[in-house]
């Protein structure tokens, strides 16, 4: 049954022909084409859909469209008219928008509000907005541009030649305001044939396919189904050696939510599809679930292992054993963590299409190269055989590493010959996706009686899930980081991975050295105690400095400024005690505490080549294009490499084209991931722009030193007095129309680990010191965080607004892995049983940037991408402790651990 | 095909109910989460369109509430301190999209153990009227909900109005509290609320109900009795024990385990009981 429902959509009459009870979200985007505003979750649970009707803000997910009848509905295309509004340019300027995802339904909230009460103060933003959750963001920036909607100004561009180091606005940033990006679900060609996963509710299973193809001949509008039978190389993985992961599972599954079967068909009717029907008959069996139960002797989740033991990652350094027996004060703990959920909010999303004996994909991902290469093992064919044509991101945090919709749309595409295109459901996402490892952590620290540490001893086991992913990542990064940024002369260090019944724990912000330093920041406080030091001090001893050696021998030649950090905080240190000691003076349940949480982080991939290459071509009509690989998932990439490329070659940022992307187009920059993108792709870019430059320069027999002009139909070189017009109109033109190309390729200096993990595992590192203070009630258990203070050696900040855009997200991760979240399987599959900190949760943000330059980094710059979440827990921890002498060892520090260590501790 | 009906008044929707199975759709905000993963089957009887039952009127008697009076509505509604509980529940319900889309009676009617409504109205000892093909008749909250996601609505049954008596004693407030693991868009741990009424300085009249400690929120009866004649301050809260909490069976789920939410119920009905107390 359809109705005609006439509404005023942004100011335009419009009447639709829909299914009375159908999603005002659906109707905008798959009837109207206006897909600005986004489904995140369909349960109101994230608010990415929020619209306005009749001026009031609501979740465009749950409005049937009948109800809409004769009334206005306004989205984010009708915010802007012949320029950005005045509140979209407030989000410009301030770097609100990183992904971009939840954009449009903080537009909105926002603009109901302000319709409301021009002039709201803090509080009325954080309520008015409340509703919409944002994953990149930790709010600052978005709560601040609501705020200053009123200072009605356009973000500055910056000078030539200054590009680096000023804070220059998203040079992508328009389309995530407007409505007009394009995430995976947006801009499906509407003769898509859909797909549909149908997955385990089983943990643990065995199973046998029934009769399918009566399945689908009984219901109108499905066409055919996949099985494993039609996957041609049926594994994938990230590691080469190691493809464990059925795209569709061939009579076994190893975790909820795993691929069974893939339905093709029209939206509506595998929308229809009640997964309970479809014919699989299973038998289930016991899960081995958690870390102890993985590494119990005989259990074996994969067939054919000897065990569940994935891999383990070892680093020794000294006599770590020894030397603690004889210490002058040893500190220890058990330390444990649980799967933590990526939660971006845009859901895999994407499809593709055979064009003759290619396959093209439009997906949501972070690793266009790596998904090239990947779908095409499956398919088995030749890696040129297929394009990767990125969609706009929304969100990854390490989640969209992994193959998602990829092999699965391709596949179906190339068999069917139609286009085919496949968006997740939030519970899919949630269920099928990777996770954080969960980490159970035995660690000794020991120092002599002046409180320098002498020795370390670390266990750190993870539960990896059903496949591998990225669990010998998380194996291999742990050991090198357990002794946290401090000198620590002996030190033994283990990560193991092991195979379990839950989802595949893969890559997410930080590959297991957030869980790591929970412990070694812990037995610092612990350590400190016990010296009475003070902890700030205590780390301060001990901090590595310039010219130190790891605990894998690398010796630290520059950038080491974790002692910078430690004394960026001295201050606000010793000001928040005083102040919460005075607090807590008076009498009552509150309590205020202080912690510190210190990191060094390796960018790029461990002891592995991870090189970049890009290229930058001129047009002879002037026009510059900087043809990057490097995705940008919302973290700012390509803003950072456009500023690099803008000041290496010598023009204004604002005059550089950007492609990106396209595996067609652009070079392997390598994966967004492992913080790599600035400092490794950065340098490409760098390397690029200078190579093009000397071409232009050569060209134009001008000097080192000429200032390059983009003039009216070509290039002006001013040199000294000289003035050189190079002849370009005569040059042969590339495929792309450049007539000159400048390439760039870098690849971070490491060396390989030998069996004691001896050896330079990573180019650089990223130091910080947060500091946080909480207040707790000592009665109920709960825990407010009321400040964080983070400071961060960032080697050069090419753009201090989004580097505190990074420090501000990661710190809102990490209090949400501190204090509120862990996916349960079958109970935490949506986003209002899996909690993520929201607007109220997060407190007053002073990020510090410390810049020791990175002789490595393009204009001394390193990575921020994952460290700014690393020393959060920790700090909390610490001044959850500080507060009321609870020492947690468990997160996520639900109120009821929280009071249930208080009362231990009574 | 499924039917989708949207009459405008009561009497056409209680026709409507008199034949088929319909699911009533009002605000939407609980009956489209319940379908993320599987369709949208079987007849939706909307009753968005109904004229007369949004809004809140006073009578000499007490207050009505319009089964499709939004959570935005109440907090708008100029109220006295009596509603000051049920107003702090209404901003704890979603965020804004959803107090501007979700009913106060869908809250009751989904009878969620967790539902942000149902304390706040059994404090105000609601009564909630049901109009079916024999005309109306009125259940006090407590007996319409039956249990976890029961009513005693039946199928040919709409509720109507929401009936909120006039205090016996003047000044009577309420007061709210709930407890989740993060500040919007929670489900509670547990929550907690209360009316009291003072008279020289002394308590008169107090209702006590304590919701997502029990399948159904249930008000704490002995409290309320030995609250009475206590002398109404900031250290009205001491008079609570845990025995008065003692009808309460609590659950462990994902959000807390069931000795924490015994625990917290008892704190935050201290708490509650020592707001209103020095209000006076």
């Amino acid at each position: 049954m359809t109705i005609g429902v006439p509404f005023i959509l942004n100011g335009r009459e419009v009447t639709v022909e829909a299914d009375p009870a159908e999603r005002l979200a659906d109707v905008l985007r798959e009837r109207l084409g206006a897909t600005g505003t986004k489904v995140g979750c369909n349960a109101g649970d994230c608010g990415a859909c929020t619209v306005r009707l009749d001026g009031a803000q609501v979740c465009a997910c749950m409005v049937p469209i009948a109800q809409v009848r004769e009334r206005s509905v306004e989205t984010v295309e009708g915010l802007a008219g012949e320029r950005l509004s005045a509140l979209q340019r407030a989000f410009h300027r301030h770097g609100a928008a990183q992904c971009g995802i939840c954009t449009p339904g903080m537009l909105m909230a926002a603009a109901d509000l302000l319709a409301r009460q021009p002039e709201p103060d803090r509080n009325a933003v954080e309520d008015a907005l409340g509703g919409v959750l944002c994953r990149c963001t930790g709010y600052s920036k978005i709560v601040d541009a609501v705020l200053d909607f009123a200072n009605d100004a356009t973000a500055e561009s910056a000078p030539a030649g200054q590009a680096v180091g000023f804070r220059l606005a998203k040079v992508d940033g328009y389309a995530k305001l407007d409505g007009t990006e394009r995430y995976g679900a947006d801009a499906v060609p509407p003769d898509a044939l859909w797909l549909r996963v149908i997955r385990s509710p089983h943990a643990a299973a065995a199973f046998e396919l029934g009769d399918l193809d009566g399945f689908i001949g009984a219901r109108e509008g499905l066409e055919c189904v996949l099985t494993a039978a039609d996957v041609p190389f049926n594994g994938f993985g990230i590691y080469p050696d190691i493809k464990d992961q059925p795209v569709l599972a061939d009579g076994v599954v190893r975790y909820r939510g795993q691929a069974v079967i893939a339905l093709l068909g029209t939206r509506a009717a595998l929308s229809a599809v009640d997964p309970a029907d479809v014919p699989i008959a299973w038998t289930p069996s016991e899960p081995v679930t958690g870390i102890e139960a993985a590494m119990a002797e005989g259990a074996v989740v994969q067939q054919g292992r000897e065990s569940n033991l994935l891999i383990e990652g070892l680093v020794r350094a000294g006599h770590a054993g020894e030397i603690l027996e004889n210490a002058a004060y040893v500190a220890e703990g058990t330390f444990e963590t649980g799967f933590v959920e990526h939660a971006y909010i845009e859901p895999e999303a994407g499809w593709a299409r055979r064009v003759e004996d290619r396959i093209e994909i439009r997906v949501s991902t972070q690793t266009p190269y790596m998904d090239r290469d990947e779908v095409a093992n499956v398919m088995q064919i030749a890696p040129e055989q297929v394009r990767i044509v990125p969609s706009a991101c929304g969100g990854g945090f390490g989640g969209k590493l992994d193959q998602g919709v990829q092999p699965l749309v391709a596949l179906a595409a190339w068999l069917t010959e139609r286009t085919v295109a496949c968006v997740w459901t939030r519970p899919e996402s949630m269920m099928a996706s990777t996770k954080r490892h969960p980490s159970r952590i035995q660690a000794r620290f020991g120092c002599d009686g002046m409180g320098r540490l002498v020795a370390c001893h670390v266990t750190a086991d993870f539960d990896t899930g059903a496949y591998a992913s990225w669990g010998p990542t998380v194996a291999g990064r742990v050991p090198v980081h357990a002794s946290g940024p401090y000198r620590v002369p002996n030190v033994t260090a283990r990560g193991r991975a092991w195979f379990s019944n839950g989802p595949p724990a893969g890559a997410f912000r930080g590959f297991g050295v957030p869980q790591a330093a929970i412990a070694h920041e812990t037995l610092m406080d612990d350590l400190a105690a016990k010296v009475k030091m003070d902890r700030l001090e205590f780390r301060l001893l001990n901090a590595l400095e310039t010219g130190d050696r790891t605990a894998t021998g690398q010796k630290l030649n520059a950038s080491v400024g974790m002692r910078a950090c430690l004394e960026a905080l001295t201050r606000p240190w010793k000001e928040a005690l005083s102040q919460a000691g005075s607090f807590n003076g008076q009498k009552g349940h509150l309590r205020r505490g202080v912690g510190l949480g210190c990191m060094w982080y390796g960018i790029g991939n461990t002891s592995m080549s991870n090189p970049s290459a890009m290229r930058m071509g001129l047009r002879a009509d002037g026009t510059v294009t900087l043809y990057s690989g490097a995705f940008d998932i919302g973290q700012g990439s390509n803003t950072i490499m456009t500023q690099i490329a803008a000041d290496a070659l010598g023009i204004a940022a604002d005059r550089i084209r950007l492609v990106t992307g396209d595996t067609d187009r652009t070079a392997d920059a390598g994966k967004t991931s492992a913080s790599r993108q600035t400092l490794v792709s950065g340098r490409a870019v760098e390397a690029a722009a200078m190579d093009l430059r000397t071409q232009l320069l050569r060209l134009a027999n001008a000097g080192d030193t000429a200032v390059i002009e983009q003039a009216e139909g070509g290039i002006t070189l001013h040199d000294g007095g000289a003035t050189h017009r190079p002849d370009l109109d005569g040059m042969a033109a590339d495929d792309n129309g450049d007539i000159l190309v400048g390439n760039g390729t870098f690849d971070p200096p490491t060396t390989p680990l030998n069996a004691s993990g001896q050896g330079n595992p990573y180019a650089s590192y990223a130091f910080a010191a947060q500091m946080a203070v909480v207040e707790v009630d000592t009665e109920l258990g709960t825990v407010k965080v009321l400040r964080m203070v983070a400071a961060h050696d960032v080697g050069k900040a090419i753009n201090p607004t989004q580097v505190e855009g990074q420090i501000q997200g990661g710190i809102a991760q990490g209090l949400g892995l501190a204090l509120m979240e862990e996916y349960i399987p079958g109970r935490t599959e949506n986003l209002h049983d899996y909690l993520i900190p929201t607007f109220g949760d997060m407190p007053q943000i002073d990020v510090i940037i410390i810049e020791d330059p990175e002789p490595h980094g393009p204009f001394g710059a390193k990575g921020v991408g994952e460290p700014g979440l690393v020393a959060t827990a920790p700090a909390i921890l610490s001044a959850i402790r500080h507060a009321c002498g609870a020492r947690l060892t468990r997160v996520p520090a639900l109120p009821h651990r929280v009071l249930a260590a208080i009362e231990a501790q009574r | 095909m499924a039917e989708y009906v949207r009459p405008t008044s009561v009497g056409e929707a209680v026709a409507a109910l008199q034949a088929g199975s319909w699911t009533v759709l009002a605000g939407g905000t609980d009956l489209y989460p319940a379908h993320v993963e599987r369709p949208l089957a079987g007849d939706l009887l909307d009753i968005s369109a109904i004229e007369g039952l949004r809004g809140i009127a006073e009578g000499e008697a007490g207050w009505t509430i319009g089964a499709l009076t939004t959570w935005s509505d109440l907090i708008a509604a100029d109220l006295p301190p009596l509603f000051d509980g049920l107003k702090a529940a209404a901003r704890e319900v979603g965020g804004v999209q959803i107090q501007n889309a979700a009913t106060i009676a869908g809250n009751l009617v989904n009878a969620s153990p967790a539902a942000d409504g149902v304390p706040p109205l059994m404090s105000l000892d609601a009564e909630i009227a049901l109009t079916g093909h024999a005309g109306e008749r009125r259940l006090g909250l407590a007996d319409f909900i039956a249990g976890n996601r029961k009513t005693a609505r039946q199928a040919g049954e709409l509720v109507t109005t929401i009936h909120v008596p006039r205090p016996a004693h003047q000044g009577t407030r309420g007061g709210f509290m709930k407890l989740g693991a993060r500040r919007y868009l929670v489900i509670s741990i547990a929550m907690v609320a209360a009316t009291l009424a003072i008279e020289d300085d002394t308590v008169a009249e107090a209702r006590v109900a304590v919701g997502a400690c029990s399948p159904v929120a249930r008000r704490l009866k002995a409290l309320e009795n030995d609250l009475v004649g206590r002398a109404a301050d900031g250290d009205l809260g001491l008079a609570v024990t845990a025995e008065h909490l003692s009808e309460l069976s609590p659950i462990d789920d994902v959000r807390a385990s069931a000795d924490y939410r015994r625990q917290a119920a008892l704190v935050l009905v201290r708490r509650v009981l020592g707001q209103l107390g020095s209000a006076a």
